[in-house]
């Protein structure tokens, strides 16, 4: 399907004008000198400065970049391990039920998440903080861990494992040897995407973080609910640039990787 | 093949695999059905069936990633009855190559030596010593997908030799390679079986692969041995109908054996002579039995020739295959022949056509008798 | 090996999702105190099998009958869904033109193309919903946009309205309608549009009943992947939405943290969940179906 008929033209191009202009009007007026974000009143960096300046914003920088590592590298391991149960196991006791935790969390409704994580918490005596907010970000971000790499595990040729239990090594050999080096690159998206996860959250920091940690995104909110401010739209800018290096550079380095292959490969049958 | 080597006819010869009564299932399904097998040292055995006979299974069995439902398997004599893949004397050379694409074909080939703990000069030895058994001596830093899909399945061969095991499996070798390259390689794998000594097991669905390479093929279906013999014997005496028409092209008439002898009679369709041939696979006097004769084994002529078993038909189709010509002769009860003729001189030189009357001819030895 | 990969992340799920869980069950089913924790009873195991039984015995369904007197909640129940279902087919009717131009597209395009959709997904979801804000507001660049080109003389009040919490929810949910229906439709053989002009039908007979019902598992999972989250969707009604703006997601929040009540809370979390049941279960067969289906 290579013909774009008018009609596709102007669907694409409206849907892609609706999806950037928002974030191009952020960006825009993070360099506004006003106050007033509506209105524009020169070009200014000053909103960067301010921001910059702001001890509570930089100190709930700290915390939500401390809980993303911890919580995606704990929900890197737990999410490849159950991804490696979900497909390589057929048969076990309570494996619906493992499935079913597994995918539950994906579409369970971040305030009931929240809730009943707290609730536990409160339950066990768990005082909350940096650690609470980490085990629940854990729990939810390792389920998104052991989809992609499932869906990875799934197209794994198994009979690599097989060769490399044949060439003498133990299942656990085979796994770090053969399988996780295969795997690396799904494990590392993975990692990515629960640490985004985690450093967007709110509404589970909300109800899991005590008064003595507060998360970017809580304190965002916090400022946004009364309404537009321009350290803000500095602030998102700032994440939508590393955002845009982050994705087109993988883009960029993962098309090169593919036609590079593509090309060792032609190369190889000549 | 040296004509001597001969082991499964020599009665003290010891086997290196025995299976024996082995059945595998997998829920209701029964893979495997009450096999034995003896394959002994330097064999070149090849087992031959179509997809889902059971051939992969049985070959899984021995390498350790299923375990048989009932009966035992030894090797060199040891019970194999929960020894894990790891700790096997066997190698396995897999359908797909399994070849560990983040690894180079040098590490490929190392992989095994290295966790046996071998000494690093020693594990550098051997590989080089088998690269230069694959002549890829000069590829051993490349990554599995910089070399071609011929390149990939010495390295695999290399890989699984690498720690000399007693029995070397190898699952479909040479089904991803073209017909041209899997001809060559046929008989470089037989080359490296020989220089080696090593015991090889291959599974194949190709019966001229099988019958090119091994000493000794077993032809399975839905699970069962069918027969298991040289090439030749399989070829020339099949034991069943199904074996006869399953290697090779052969041309099946329907009929009944009426005397069971030295050789057998046959007795077919209304006004035919009757047709002689050597019984096999146990057929008895008076039972319906089907006459296997191949189309090589048929001579065509104008006239009415000599021989004891002889049919008279006409020419429906003539196909030119180059090497040899085929003709589909139609007999006065219906049934069809198809009989080979070797095109010796250059020149074709049309000896018959569409529509003519011919007879077809062969020895009382040619053909074969075999229950249906 | 297998059992230690199967049992941490199954007992972690256990520990973190399934026992939470069934926590928010039970204080769903106590009543509220002025204590710590503000609910009754508590198990106290020491007491032993008297200690349990008492409290079962407690245990009462009190909570869910008052969230159906008085008519906010199930007023809030209505409304969630009323906007997730209007807004899933807004996105769908978004979403469905671009993911068909994307799959049209010439072929070395369409990298490109998945990037620009999914690189939002990455952008943080609060920013994205705060964008709106500044263009929504009075002042804002949507109402100077309008007035200046004189289409309206008055600012148009669009922030704090229902039309704000649909316009926010279509916005980031769009790549998770774009996505699936392009997976789809991507995968079609062209050749079969072809051979359906070929067979007679005009372009637009063809979009129909060739390229629409090929789409569907992806027009499916699109709407479920917008359905389930809007339904329970905390940060647009209340960032987006006005006073009048009633989801249950909002609700469950203030009687959490404002009111304090937390058996209620935790039964509109309940009736919640049985809400999104159904969808879910559809949803996951769906899945299940389409998979087979490979």
């Amino acid at each position: 399907m290579t013909r774009l008929t008018p009609f596709n033209i102007v669907s694409l191009t409206l849907g892609f004008a609706f999806l950037y202009i928002p974030m191009l009007v952020l960006v825009v007026y993070s360099f506004n000198s006003s106050k007033l974000v509506t209105v524009w009143a020169g070009f200014s960096t000053k909103w960067y400065g301010e921001l910059f300046r702001n001890e509570a914003f930089l100190e709930a920088a700290w915390v939500t970049v401390k809980v993303g590592f911890f919580s995606s590298t704990l929900a890197t391991i737990l999410g490849t391990m159950a991804a490696y149960t979900l497909v390589r196991r057929a048969r076990f006791p309570g494996r619906t039920l493992f499935s079913g935790m597994i995918y539950a969390p994906l579409v369970m409704p971040e305030v009931i998440t929240g809730l009943s994580l707290l609730l536990l918490f409160i339950a066990i005596g768990l005082d909350r903080g940096v650690l609470t907010i980490v085990l629940a970000h854990t729990t939810f971000s390792m389920c998104y861990v052991s989809v992609v790499v499932s869906s990875r595990l799934v197209t794994f040729n198994q009979s690599l494992e097989e060769a490399a239990l044949d060439l003498g090594c133990t299942p656990f050999e085979a796994f770090r040897a053969v399988t996780l080096p295969i795997i690396l690159p799904a494990v590392a998206a993975g990692w990515l995407l629960a640490f985004t996860l985690s450093l967007d959250d709110l509404v589970i920091a909300s109800f899991t973080a005590g008064p003595s940690a507060t998360t970017l995104p809580i304190k965002v909110f916090s400022s946004v609910r009364l309404g537009v401010s321009p350290e803000i739209n500095a602030l998102s800018t700032i994440i939508i640039g590393l955002v845009t290096i982050g994705v087109v550079t993988a883009s960029l380095v993962s098309k090169r990787a593919i036609s590079r292959r593509a090309a060792e490969e032609r190369a190889a049958e000549t | 093949m040296s004509a001597e080597f001969a082991p499964w006819d020599e009665p003290d010869a010891v086997p290196l695999i025995k299976v024996e009564n082995v059945t595998k299932r997998f829920g209701s399904f029964t893979a495997i059905d009450h096999i034995d097998i003896d394959i002994f040292p330097r064999e070149f055995f090849a087992l031959l069936g179509p997809s889902g006979c059971g051939k992969t299974t049985l070959m899984r069995m021995l390498a350790g990633f299923e375990t048989p439902s009932e009966g035992r398997i030894t090797i060199g004599g040891d019970d194999m009855a929960g020894v894990a893949p790891n700790k096997r004397p066997v190698n396995m050379m897999f359908q797909s190559y399994a070849l560990f694409p983040h690894l180079s074909l040098w590490d490929n080939i190392a992989f095994g030596l290295k966790r046996e703990g071998m000494e690093k000069d020693k594990i550098a030895a051997r590989v080089e010593e088998m690269l230069k058994l694959v002549q890829l001596g000069k590829f051993a830093k490349r990554k599995p997908h910089q070399i071609s899909g011929g390149q990939r399945q010495r390295v695999a061969l290399a890989r699984s030799l690498a720690k000399a095991p007693k029995l070397l499996l190898l699952d479909e070798p040479l089904g991803a390679l073209d017909k041209k390259l899997r001809q060559e390689t046929q008989f470089e794998l037989m080359d490296i079986q020989e220089r080696t000594g090593t015991t090889f097991v291959i599974v194949t669905h190709d019966q001229e692969e099988a019958m090119t390479v091994a000493s000794r093929v077993a032809v399975m279906d839905h699970g069962k041995l069918i027969q298991v013999d040289t090439p030749q014997k399989i070829y020339e005496e099949p034991n069943s109908v199904y074996v006869a028409d399953f290697i090779g092209d052969v041309n099946l008439v329907e009929g009944r054996a009426t005397a069971v002898g030295e050789a057998a009679e046959f007795v077919w369709g209304e006004g035919q002579p009757s047709l002689v041939g050597m019984p096999g696979g146990g057929v008895q006097a008076d039972r319906a039995a089907t006459f296997a004769i191949r189309p090589e084994k048929i001579a065509i002529s104008r006239d009415e020739p000599e021989a004891r078993n002889r049919v008279h038909g006409k020419i429906i189709d003539i196909g030119y295959l180059g090497n040899l010509s085929t003709y589909h002769v139609q007999l006065p009860t219906g049934a069809m022949l198809t009989c080979e003729v070797g095109n010796r001189s250059r020149v074709a030189r049309r000896d018959f056509t569409w529509e003519d009357e011919v007879w077809l001819s062969w020895t009382e030895t040619a053909g074969m008798v075999l229950p249906s | 090996m297998k059992r230690v990969f199967t049992a941490i992340p199954y007992l972690w799920l256990l520990g973190l999702f399934l026992v939470p869980f069934l926590i928010v069950l039970k204080i769903s089913l106590s009543d509220a105190a002025i204590a710590i924790p503000p609910y009754m009873p508590t198990l106290d195991l020491s007491e032993g099998w008297a200690g349990l039984t008492s409290f079962l015995s407690e245990l009462d369904m009190e909570n869910f009958v008052f969230l159906t007197e008085d008519d906010l909640y199930w007023k809030a129940y209505l409304s969630s869904l009323k906007i997730a279902v209007l807004s899933t087919l807004l996105t769908l009717a978004v979403g469905l033109p671009i993911a068909y131009g994307m799959a049209r597209a010439p072929e070395d395009w369409r990298p490109t193309l998945m990037m620009l959709v999914i690189l939002p997904f990455w952008t943080s979801f609060l920013i994205r919903v705060y964008a709106w804000m500044g263009i929504l507001s009075n002042e804002g660049l949507l109402n100077q946009l309008l007035i200046s080109i004189g289409l309206i003389s008055d600012p148009l009040v669009i922030l704090n309205t229902n039309t704000a919490v649909y316009i926010g929810i279509v916005y980031t949910y769009l790549p998770f309608m774009i996505l699936p229906i392009y997976a789809s439709l991507e995968r079609m053989d062209p050749s079969l549009l072809e051979a359906a002009e070929d067979l007679g039908c005009s372009r637009l007979t063809a979009f129909w009943i060739v390229t629409l019902p090929l789409a569907r598992p992806g027009v499916i999972a699109g709407c479920f992947l917008v359905f389930i989250p809007a339904m329970g969707e905390f940060v647009i009604p209340s960032l987006l939405g006005g006073s009048s703006t009633l989801m249950i997601g909002k609700v469950l929040w203030e009687e959490f943290f404002s009111n304090r009540d937390w058996p209620v809370a935790g039964a509109v979390a309940i009736i919640l969940l049985l809400i999104l049941i159904v969808p879910i279960v559809l949803f996951q067969r769906q899945q299940a179906k389409a998979e087979a289906g490979h």
